[in-house]
């Protein structure tokens, strides 16, 4: 049987992780590379890179990045931040990425996501959406949640499935860094309104809050950063807490 | 050892040659039939739609090689669906190698399946030193059905193939490159053939 997913996100700037990381182990703490070759020997499922530099030079920087990681990663990785173009998409994917995630791009100029799914299937293509809730309503948000849009969380995720993308990463603005669990009510309804993998993101502080999204959240995957980059949750002790509650894992 | 990866176009290429690396040996991508033929192994990736795949094949010539290759063939994903008869996506026709036809996941399952998979009755070389229920990732909207082929089954709503075999051709429909320690056993198995 499918098994659900467990999915540690690194940020990236210029080439280096941006969050601390507290692992002891590593020779080089900022080396995105040795951490991705760690957490794939700890059992993580897949891992996301989510780059935020703001640099000229930042598409090569990434490219250069996209293939170290494959050169020495056995699992798959997604690669997020600034992709716009199905010229960005190619090369990242050329240079080993299992798949990609498009954000502000995909709201600006829908379109894209027919492009890059026509061009390289929808299995490589993941919509990022990042949404609030405001009086009662999902909206979207763009630029980490700064901007809204005139977007409804759940019209926009079945508009960005029949056009064509392969998994919606969902992120609550209002769970993220609270780390008191995941919008497990936003992220059912997700999951039952659309018929591809929603990866759940955001407020990730315990094992509970694991179970808690895969059971009431029915969460396919979950993406998590900072509690597993300061080991507050080890991932082979989640996974074994998450099959005591029944929930299927690669262990 | 000559292990050569056809490169046409279609699929995620540089992580299998990265796979094949970390096991310490070393394999060229190549569209030239004449070093195709040569290869001690032959892999055959594919990633993306069915149909514009094949074309890309067939804008090569490659068909019709593939199917007169002598020596340890591997299709990885697409690459295996296209060495089935018939694929549904597009209403493609494959390269009739393996006796079966390609069909899509019914909408009572999330479609694609993303991630990790067990594999169970596992009937080949190909699986030494694999146990049954072991996982492996898989991204696809289309599966073979369960055939005389099958040597690897999983389960997703129904129970398909997720490796075939027929005389010097495999196929398998997860990623070997991107499965942790298994997928490295099972390209290693395949290139140890």
């Amino acid at each position: 049987m499918l098994t659900k997913r467990i999915i540690p996100c690194l940020d990236i700037k210029n080439g280096r992780t941006v969050k601390g990381v507290n692992f002891v182990d590593l020779r080089d703490a900022g080396d995105p590379v040795e951490l991705a070759e760690i957490y794939a020997k700890f059992g993580a499922d897949e891992l996301v890179f989510l780059d935020i530099s703001a640099t000229e030079e930042r598409r090569r920087t990434l490219a250069d990045l996209v293939l170290r990681v494959a050169e020495k990663v056995n699992i798959p990785f997604t690669v997020g931040g600034g992709i716009s173009s199905v010229g960005d998409v190619d090369i990242l994917l050329q240079n080993g990425a299992d798949k990609v995630s498009i954000n502000s791009s995909a709201v600006k100029n829908p379109d894209l996501i027919n492009e890059l799914s026509a061009k390289f299937g929808s299995q490589c293509i993941t919509v990022a959406i990042d949404a609030k809730l405001i009086e009662g309503e999902w909206i979207v948000h763009l630029v980490g949640g700064k901007v809204p849009t005139k977007l409804n969380l759940f019209n926009w995720a079945k508009e960005v499935e029949k056009r064509g993308a392969g998994e919606i990463l969902f992120t609550s603005m209002n769970n993220d860094g609270t780390k008191n669990g995941f919008a497990n009510e936003a992220i059912a309804r997700l999951s039952s309104e659309v018929n591809i993998p929603i990866i759940a993101s955001g407020g990730a502080g315990n094992m509970q809050h694991f179970c808690d999204t895969f059971i009431e959240g029915k969460a396919d995957a979950a993406l998590a950063a900072s509690v597993f980059h300061f080991k507050e949750i080890e991932i082979k002790e989640l996974k074994e807490e998450l099959r005591r509650n029944g929930i299927l894992v690669r262990l | 050892m000559k292990i050569v990866i056809i490169d046409y176009g279609a699929g995620n290429i540089q992580s299998i040659k990265f796979a094949i690396q970390r096991l310490g040996y070393k394999a060229v991508l190549s569209n030239d039939p004449k070093e195709i033929e040569q290869a001690d192994k032959v892999i055959f990736p594919g990633v993306g739609e069915a149909s514009s795949a094949m074309k890309m094949l067939k804008a090569s010539g490659l068909h019709t090689l593939i199917p007169k290759l002598t020596q340890p063939v591997l299709g990885i994903c697409l690459g295996m669906q296209l060495m089935c008869s018939h694929s549904e996506e597009g209403d493609t026709s494959g390269l009739g190698i393996f006796h079966a036809n390609v069909i899509r996941f019914n909408n009572t399952v999330k479609v694609p399946q993303i991630g990790w998979n067990q594999i169970t009755n596992l009937e080949s070389d190909l699986f030494s030193g694999v146990k049954n229920k072991d996982y492996v990732y898989l991204v696809h909207s289309y599966y073979v059905p369960e055939c005389a082929e099958t040597i690897a089954h999983s389960n997703y709503g129904v129970e398909y193939t997720t490796a075939i075999k027929k005389d010097n051709f495999y196929g398998v429909q997860f990623h070997p490159e991107k499965s942790s320690t298994t997928g490295e056993r099972i390209l290693k198995n395949f290139l140890e053939l």
